[in-house]
């Protein structure tokens, strides 16, 4: 299945992807991008010949759970931008808009599935049951991880760009390995669960040669692999524009394997989207490409001013595509959900903020004796030598600052 | 004992891996139906199959990159890069990713990745194909890294290198691997720590220090200086990162001269660092400031020329008389 077998969905894209198409169309050929969209901007319900299957699997429970998500997620991302602003985090990257392409996709990955995401994805981070709070502390300087992944099948953070998306690759390309052991052994009622693996990046780094050589690798050996790319609209201060000639999910076709541009603000649609694609890549159909259209709302990072490279106008467009209200319109349509459930959200979101801002203030310094024991597996005299020199360092300061908060 | 060469020891190592660990498997560019540009990996897929032995798309970044997320499934991946100075479209993977993978995740993952690089001049090759890197590999903590200098460390620590739990780079010495020797393929396991260094020439006077490819000038710098009275002690290092710096010191103390030389650029080098180290672990024992040999600040030069960058038997041996003017 390619993108242009996909049926045609109304999406009023911004100026700036309007000439962006229109560029492609008129100098290299390429016909405008399907987009798939099931929940439009005004909360209704639209259909698809492909995807309207997956979307009606979704009862009013699961559809009330998204909104939960979103909104959870949503006052999780604020109340870290405060945490910043306090000097309680060193940096934050800001999520907001983003909520349905990360509870989407998220939620339509099962748990053995493995996620690698890139350092904004704390909304898919909710959806396998990470600690919001142990996330928090990379952003406190207190940890370079701060989970273990193999509770949650959910990877850490990757600040490199597109670092992550070759090691993605390489774990599906062991899945792949260990589902044919599993069948050559053909033990009955022996085999796990088909697996696949879902890595996320940014229109940025879809830039970055190891996306590149990613899908290379993926195509090569038809690994189950999902590449979830967020097309946020801004690398940083530059835009799309400058990162590709085409639509991303386009570049899939270059590489052999379905290429999806999804309605990333409409959590419906990437939802159906996403497991469609892990679908496929756990049957041994291999790769998908699915670039969520999206838009992110604030700043880069705490450390960036939007004001400088983009128009305010342009996120007054995109605030009225707001992937919460869209949902809200729809459940309160529907009678699906009623102000008491609004209400139960808003407050569960307050409880999230206050345990959030407690579990921060109580993040303490680690230990450095933790650094020198984590860089090898193994023991290592260099290391030895350095961690016997710290400590008989720190012993000549013994009882120097009693009192003064100890514990260097 | 069978005698063999530096390749076939790797070669025979790689055999013993893939057939004693089922989830180790080789990858990289040219492993497969070639055996590699050196057929270190020659007929190992006709035994292994395709899924063992996986000849890769051509690019660093994604072997390496794909080699860390098997690692993270539970594989035990050995990757090949072709030639020394095609390894830094792979940095960023081994340096940022790989080198800080256990330590970034509090112990919890790991990621026992082998890269095999062949390293070195003296094959008359074009550019980037002589290059020793080692020294900005050796500045990252995280990554261990290993060159054998002869058959039997080469059958030896490769196996040794998929064992260990950390990531391993193995530097192979290309201009050595039809050297010829013993390996004693039938006990059960090494002898030897692969992290050891090895005394392989006794001596009183001065001590030398090399490893991979200059291990036999060295030897022969020795026995050349053994014709003029003098006793030179021989360290095959075998590892770069860590350093056997216990074995350098007790030399040292009992000779008290040191030169240390290896094919790298001298400036930045390892010899500068063992140096340091030994400077402050045996200043009293020392009769002579310790002297490098290495190659020169410049580009590994071309080929016409490279006699003159590598260190040599003369290079050693003026190297030895600078220590005995003091």
């Amino acid at each position: 299945m390619g993108a242009t077998h996909l049926p045609s969905t109304e999406f009023d894209g911004t100026e700036l992807d309007d000439q962006l198409e229109a560029q492609a169309e008129a100098t290299l050929g390429v016909p405008p991008t399907e987009m798939v969209q099931l929940l439009g901007p005004d909360g209704r319900m639209g259909t698809d010949s492909v995807f309207s299957e997956y979307a009606e699997r979704l009862d009013a429970e699961k559809l009330r759970g998204f909104y939960a998500d979103m909104a959870a997620i949503r006052r999780f991302d604020q109340e870290a931008t405060a945490l910043q602003r306090q000097g309680q985090l060193a940096l934050w990257v800001p999520l907001t808009g983003q909520e349905a392409a990360q509870i989407g996709s998220g939620r339509a990955s099962q748990p053995q599935d493995y996620i690698f995401p890139t350092y904004r994805e704390h909304g898919v981070a909710l959806t396998r049951n990470v600690d919001l709070a142990e996330l928090l502390k990379q952003f406190r300087g207190v940890s370079n991880g701060g989970w273990n992944p193999k509770d949650t099948n959910f990877h850490l953070y990757t600040l490199v760009l597109a670092a992550q998306t070759p090691h993605a690759v390489g774990y599906a390309m062991g899945i792949q390995r260990d589902q044919r052991l599993a069948e050559a052994q053909d033990v009955e009622g022996s085999a796990e669960p088909k697996a696949a693996v879902m890595v996320y990046f940014g229109d940025g780094a879809s830039s970055e040669g190891d996306v590149h050589e990613s899908m290379v690798f993926a195509s090569s050996y038809n690994a189950p692999v999902v590449f979830f790319c967020q097309n946020n609209h801004w690398a940083i201060s530059v835009p799309t524009a400058v990162q590709t000639r085409i639509p991303l999910s386009n570049r899939a076709k270059g590489y052999g394997f379905p290429g999806i541009r999804v309605d990333g603000n409409d959590v419906v649609a990437v939802h159906a989207v996403t497991e469609w694609a892990l679908e496929h890549a756990r049957q041994g159909n291999g790769p998908v490409l699915i670039e969520a259209f999206t838009y992110r709302v604030g700043a880069h990072t705490t450390a960036d001013d939007p004001t400088k490279y983009r128009e305010s106008s342009e996120e007054a467009l995109w605030r009225e595509k707001d992937p919460l209200d869209r949902l809200e319109k729809y459940l309160r349509a529907e009678g699906m959900a009623d102000e008491a459930f609004f209400a139960q959200v808003a407050a569960d979101g307050d409880e999230l903020a206050a345990y959030i801002r407690k579990s921060t203030y109580e993040s303490d310094a680690p230990d450095i004796r933790t650094a020198f024991a984590n860089t090898y597996v193994e023991a290592h005299p260099l290391v030895a030598e350095e961690l016997a020199w710290f400590e008989e360092y720190s012993a000549g300061f013994a009882g120097e600052d009693e009192g003064e908060g100890a514990g260097r | 004992m069978t005698t063999m060469t530096i390749a076939k020891a790797i070669n025979e190592g790689l055999r013993a891996t893939l057939s004693n660990n089922p989830k180790s498997l080789l990858m990289g560019e040219d492993i497969g139906p070639l055996g590699g540009v050196y057929r270190v990996t020659d007929g190992l897929i006709g035994e292994f199959g395709a899924d063992r032995v996986v000849d890769t798309p051509l690019a660093e970044s994604g072997i390496i990159g794909t080699a860390i997320g098997l690692a993270l499934r539970g594989y035990l991946p050995v990757a090949e890069i072709q030639f020394d100075g095609f390894v830094f479209p792979g940095f960023n993977q081994i340096t940022t990713q790989l080198a800080k993978m256990h330590s970034r995740s509090n112990g919890n993952l790991t990621v026992p990745v082998v890269i095999r690089i062949p390293y070195g001049g003296g094959i008359g090759s074009i550019e980037h194909h002589s290059e020793s890197p080692e020294a900005l590999f050796a500045h990252t903590p995280g990554l261990r890294i290993i060159t054998p200098s002869n058959p039997h460390d080469a059958y030896w620590m490769i196996q040794q290198a998929v064992a260990c739990q950390d990531p391993v780079i193995v530097f192979e010495p290309k201009r050595r691997y039809w050297l010829k020797g013993e390996v004693d393929t039938e006990s059960a396991g090494p002898a030897e720590d692969p992290f050891k260094a090895h005394v392989v020439r006794e001596g009183t006077d001065a001590t030398v220090v090399v490893y991979g490819p200059l291990v036999p000038v060295a030897l022969a710098a020795a026995n050349a200086a053994a014709e003029d009275g003098r006793s030179i002690e021989v360290i095959d290092l075998r590892s770069i990162s860590p350093i056997d710096f216990d074995a350098i010191e007790a030399s040292v103390k009992k000779t008290g001269r040191l030169v240390v030389a290896h094919e790298a650029p001298t400036f930045g080098g390892i010899g500068g660092e063992i140096a340091a180290r030994i400077s402050e672990r045996a200043f009293h024992s020392l009769e002579a400031p310790v002297i490098r040999v290495g190659g020169f600040h410049m580009p590994y030069p071309v080929a016409k020329v490279e006699e003159d960058y590598l260190p040599d038997i003369d290079r050693i041996l003026e190297a030895l008389d600078r220590t005995y003017a003091y």
